[in-house]
């Protein structure tokens, strides 16, 4: 049984249709790549499983465990939405650290949480474990840095780690890179590759090509709030058989050489 | 001479003061409670509030104290009785209302000006609302409203004056009596650098909070 099976999922936003039944499966230790231009609903996608949108109909199933049910009308509570997005982890475009915490306290503060909630909080365990995503991202040094005292690529990184303090079956990128510069893109990227050879469980939405064909064993070319293609990454970049992938890759090759 | 009248300015100084801070530790409460009524999801609070928003700020402060003290008698309801006591709960009662509306639009400001995001961290993070608001937004929504708050509480030490108009004793009152008793105007001038150094130490403080608040962006 895949980790993720998302089925059906619909979702409008007034008239406007955003995503009109988008199916797929991810096997855990695996990563999936999801490109298309702006607009084809990726980011709502993303947001839909993370609950910060919710969806019209369809399911969205965890290990077996049915999140969302379309057809279940019954409205969760805030601590039902609360505990399913525990599942998914999510890493935004703009970082969204908090700016009143250094970046250590950035990654301990959910973890404090939620420990407190169960009752026993062993501010140690969770300080070590924060020292060592710190210096897994290679930020030991900024372990006492305030988020504008960062450039964009560490800020990227300290939100990622932050993500990952919760250990979640499931890590989301939205456009992981698109708010920095082409130097610092680099280094939030090469974290992420790290990642997929560690075997995390992600999803990840970019516009990177080479970076999405490398690091994801599948990737997804969605358009109009519809998956066009889906298959192995290399397959679906390299040699795309829908006729609106080849010609989104090959505009797209086409701005990379300018 | 000039001892007496230091003296009785000091007196009224004191009752200055205590309306300054009766104002504070109602209004800015109630304007927090203000400001989510007027960021309500339901119309049928949100216009409401609006409205009686609109109201206050659109009306001299003087008129509200004037209303807020006559007003009952003229219906016939005599809620603030005789004596000084009276005047000074109805003094307190207007300055409460007008001031958590102008502090209502200051906090709503504020809590506006939090991007999106911050919320969407917090609710990916696992967080409750509660949560959020508590460890992420209110101090964010701190930093923003202190200039603006600064000048609305600075604006306070000054618009106490205005009590006067209903007879309440306090700073301008006491500097006017020696008009009367002693024909003298300058105990009335002296009573400006009562509020100079009040409002002076207030800005003093003020920088220190915004300093201490300096090391975020």
């Amino acid at each position: 049984m895949a980790l993720l099976e998302v089925k059906h999922i619909k979702k409008s936003f007034g008239r406007t249709s955003v995503l009109k039944d988008i199916n797929f499966n991810l096997e855990e230790g695996q990563a999936i790549s999801i490109i298309g231009s702006s607009g084809s609903g990726k980011t709502t996608l993303l947001r839909c499983l993370n609950f910060l949108e919710t969806p019209d109909s369809g399911t969205i199933t965890v290990r077996g465990d049915v999140l969302f049910d379309g057809n279940d009308s019954r409205e969760p509570s805030e601590e039902e939405i609360r505990q399913k997005r525990l599942h998914f982890g999510m890493v935004f475009q703009s970082f969204n650290l908090f700016p009143q915490y250094t970046a250590l306290e950035n990654i301990m503060l959910a973890p404090t949480l939620a420990a407190k909630k169960k009752g026993a909080v062993d501010e140690e365990a969770i300080r070590r474990r924060a020292l060592e995503l710190l210096d897994q991202m290679g930020l030991t040094n900024r372990k006492d840095n305030y988020p504008h005292q960062l450039s964009g690529g560490q800020q990227q990184r300290v939100a990622i780690a932050r993500a990952l303090a919760l250990s979640p079956d499931i890590l989301c990128f939205d456009e992981p890179t698109s708010a920095l510069d082409p130097e610092l893109t680099g280094e939030v990227l090469r974290v992420i590759r790290g990642l997929a050879e560690k075997k995390t469980t992600m999803i990840i939405v970019t516009h990177e090509m080479a970076f999405a064909r490398d690091v994801a064993d599948q990737a997804i070319f969605m358009d109009g709030g519809r998956i066009i293609e889906q298959g192995p990454a290399k397959e679906v970049i390299d040699n795309p058989k829908e006729e609106r992938t080849k010609q989104f890759l090959s505009n797209y090759s086409r701005t990379q050489e300018d | 001479m000039f001892a007496e009248v230091t003296l009785a300015l000091l007196k009224g100084f004191l009752s200055t003061v205590q309306l300054f801070a009766l104002t504070l530790v109602f209004a800015l409460p109630l304007g927090l409670v203000i400001s989510f009524g007027s960021m309500s999801r339901f119309a049928v609070i949100r216009y409401p509030v609006k409205f009686i928003i609109w109201i206050i700020r659109g009306t001299p402060l003087m008129l509200q104290l004037m209303i807020i003290y006559y007003g009952p008698g003229i219906i016939g309801y005599n809620v603030w009785g005789q004596g000084n006591g009276g005047r000074d709960i109805a003094a307190l009662v207007a300055f409460v209302i007008n001031y958590a509306c102008y502090f209502s639009e200051i906090y709503r400001g504020g809590i506006q000006s939090i991007p999106q995001g911050q919320y969407e961290a917090g609710k990916v993070l696992g967080m409750t609302n509660h949560e959020i608001f508590r460890k992420v937004i209110l101090l964010q929504v701190i930093k923003r409203i202190i200039p603006p708050m600064s000048n609305e509480i600075i604006t306070l030490v000054k618009d106490t004056s205005l009590a006067r108009i209903i007879a309440v004793f306090e700073l301008i009152k006491a500097g006017e009596s020696f008009m009367k008793s002693d024909g003298i105007i300058w105990p009335l001038f002296y009573t400006g650098l009562f509020y100079l150094v009040f409002s002076g130490l207030l800005t003093l403080l003020f920088h220190y909070i915004e300093k201490k608040l300096s090391y975020f962006r």
